[in-house]
């Protein structure tokens, strides 16, 4: 049983492995393919139902991205991401019903509220680690929702926040029906997504992975792990912040219970399975368990249980998750590099670097 | 004055004196060799060099400037970089993305140049990367820039630790027993890059266990039993230093 699921593996590894080969013989062609992909996608989708289920894919790949910076990169694992999330929702809700303040300029203060709720999470908690962070995470999400309940002059508690306003441009409603709730979500996603991307490739991301692999080892290369973790945790926050302000104006009705541990886990899930320490994961990982339910939707109330099997039966034949662990790929040098300089000059010069660069 | 001078320190582990007392002086360009009996408390010293372990007593000038009581993080800038007697790479990643890591204090642009990918992120990023294959170049290490620093055979794996204390632009390397688990020729190779090593500037304290290289290599040797520092001399005075020859034959080490 086990050598036949491992032989399939070894064919699915060889099938991606040839599609790999092809995709960075073509990016380009891919990526105009993808781009293409991304503008049509409203007009091929079937149904106003499935355009709600793909913008839900970006909310939660924007919370999988946040995440993943703090579990996937840093390996800190957080079940308090909900918190931000809800933060990022109330805030854009009440700024936006009570002060009639645009979409545009709720978003970005949303997103910062949502930030300093990390940084006062983060600064206390990540000098814990392990299961001790995951616990007081944890407590933080009921603690953000129980102000959200009882803060009733405020949050109007179990009833929530409802008649929040669609984004608009200029007085144009963007909604479902004119697609421009889906391009909105676009937006946002490449957003959060480039600024990842950058982050993980350069000091920051190598820091972070350096903290992940082995904390001690990453202090004696001179790594502020602390101010790295933190920095990490407000990051993540904001782009959690970033998306509950979406969603709240995408549904337009909130309440404590939509930021549950229940949501927590689910970001935590997309992290898992999709990969740590990837990004691509982050997508492909949402748009499963995202849509997982929806596509059981017909075995009613089982679909958690096989929803619960899949996660299981990949923590035991694939626990990297699905683009996690090593990569087959070359390392990618930035344009640039010259791997073969002349050796003779270069052979022992290792004389200490002389310092010219500037900088902070 | 020394370029690093270490005055009387201590550590004590409850009621062990793991390092009791120990004064050494190492000068610039210099190879020093610290010997002693498994457990004598030559890593414990390193330790407390590099801001692993506080104190329990004593001083630490580097340079004319005390740094006991300093951050590793702080120590390191200063110009103190070590390797792990049980190695402590970071596995998972890239050995050209180990390197990067030793980098790290040295690779000075902001949060928004990240963000932005600014000119001077981009021109900062080569140059380190270019550094960071001719370290790895230097150590023979190159061909394997790609790999994963777990999947590298014991040997390189030592290696690589190396390059990652050399990346930090260290003054002094303290290399822990960096020759165990090397078969013989390895071993050899690392012992003529370390002299190499010094001959480019660098200040190097070794632990090492194989009589044969320490002889070989070091200026001077320092000789620690049971946290003492026992003896410390040329190499032709250790290997006939009555007190050496019985801590290491007297015991059943
Ligand atoms: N963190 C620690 N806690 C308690 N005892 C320690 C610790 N580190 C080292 N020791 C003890 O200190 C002594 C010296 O250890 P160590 O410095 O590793 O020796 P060496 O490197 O010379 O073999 C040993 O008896 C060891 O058990
Ligand atoms: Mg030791």
């Amino acid at each position: 049983m086990a050598k036949k699921l491992a032989l399939k593996n070894n064919t699915i590894v060889d099938w991606i492995s040839k599609l790999r080969n092809y995709y960075y013989a073509h990016k380009k062609v891919f990526f105009i393919a993808l781009a293409v992909l991304i503008v049509l996608t409203p007009y091929i989708s079937p149904s106003q139902y499935i355009l709600r289920i793909i913008i839900m894919v970006g909310i939660y790949t924007i919370l999988a991205l946040a995440l993943g910076l703090v579990t996937g990169y840093t390996g800190q694992v957080s079940l308090g991401h909900a918190s931000f999330y809800a933060i990022g929702a109330y805030t854009s809700a009440l700024l936006s019903t009570h002060f009639g303040l645009n979409f545009f300029i709720t978003v970005p203060i949303s997103a910062i509220v949502a930030a300093i709720g990390g940084l006062l999470l983060g600064l206390p908690t990540l000098r814990l680690s392990g299961t001790y962070l995951a616990i007081a995470t944890l407590g933080f999400c009921e603690v953000v929702r129980m102000i959200l309940l009882n803060w009733q002059s405020v949050t109007n508690g179990p009833l929530g926040v409802s008649k929040i306003p669609r984004p608009s441009i200029f007085g144009y409603e963007l909604t479902l029906a004119n697609n421009g709730l889906y391009y909105l979500m676009i937006v946002l996603l490449i957003l959060t997504t480039a600024c990842m991307i950058a982050i993980v490739r350069s000091k920051m991301g190598r820091a972070l992975k350096a903290i992940r692999e082995d904390e001690l080892a990453a202090t004696m290369m001179g790594i502020k792990t602390t101010y790295y973790k933190v920095l990490a945790f407000v990051i993540s926050a904001f782009f959690s912040g970033l998306a509950g302000a979406f969603y709240a104006h995408l549904i337009r009705y909130i309440d404590p219970n939509t930021f549950v541990f229940d949501t927590s886990i689910m970001i935590l899930s997309i992290v898992i399975l999709g990969g740590m320490g990837t990004i691509n994961g982050m997508f492909l990982g949402s748009a499963l368990l995202v849509s997982f339910p929806e596509v059981l939707r017909f075995l009613q109330e089982y679909r958690f249980v096989v929803y619960g099997i899949v996660l299981v039966m990949m923590m035991r034949f694939r626990p990297q998750g699905i683009m996690g662990g090593q990569k087959k790929s070359n390392y990618q040098f930035p344009s640039g590099t010259i791997m073969n300089r002349n050796t003779t000059q270069t052979k022992f010069s290792l004389s200490q670097e002389n310092s010219v660069e500037g900088g902070v | 004055m020394a370029f690093l001078e270490v005055k009387g320190v201590s550590k004590h582990f409850g009621g062990l004196a793991a390092v009791d007392k120990v004064s050494l002086e190492v000068n610039q360009g210099e190879i020093i060799s610290v010997i002693g009996p498994n457990g004598a408390g030559k890593t414990t010293l390193f330790n407390m060099l590099t801001g692993a372990h506080a104190l329990t007593e004593g001083e630490i000038i580097f340079d004319g400037e005390p740094i006991h009581n300093h951050t590793p993080q702080e120590i390191v800038e200063k110009g103190l970089a070590r390797t792990f007697q049980n190695i402590r790479l970071f596995p998972e990643l890239r050995v050209i993305e180990n390197v990067l890591i030793g980098m790290h204090i040295h690779t000075q642009y902001s949060f928004l140049d990240i963000l932005f990918r600014t000119k001077k992120f981009r021109k900062i990023e080569v140059e380190k990367h270019q550094r960071a294959i001719d370290i790895l170049d230097s150590i023979g290490l190159k061909q394997q820039v790609h790999n994963y620093a777990v999947n590298l055979p014991y040997g390189d794996q030592r290696r690589l630790e190396i390059a990652r204390a050399i990346s930090t632009n260290a003054k002094i390397l303290l290399l822990d027993e960096p020759a165990a688990g090397m078969n013989p020729q390895e071993s050899e190779e690392l012992l003529e890059f370390i002299k190499e090593l010094r001959d480019q500037g660098y200040t190097i304290i070794l632990i090492e266990h194989d009589m044969n290289v320490v002889m070989n290599i070091s200026d001077r040797i320092v000789v620690i039993d049971y946290g003492k520092k026992i003896a410390e001399g040329l190499p032709e005075d250790i290997a006939t230093n009555k007190r050496v020859i019985e801590a290491y034959l007297g015991r059943s080490e």
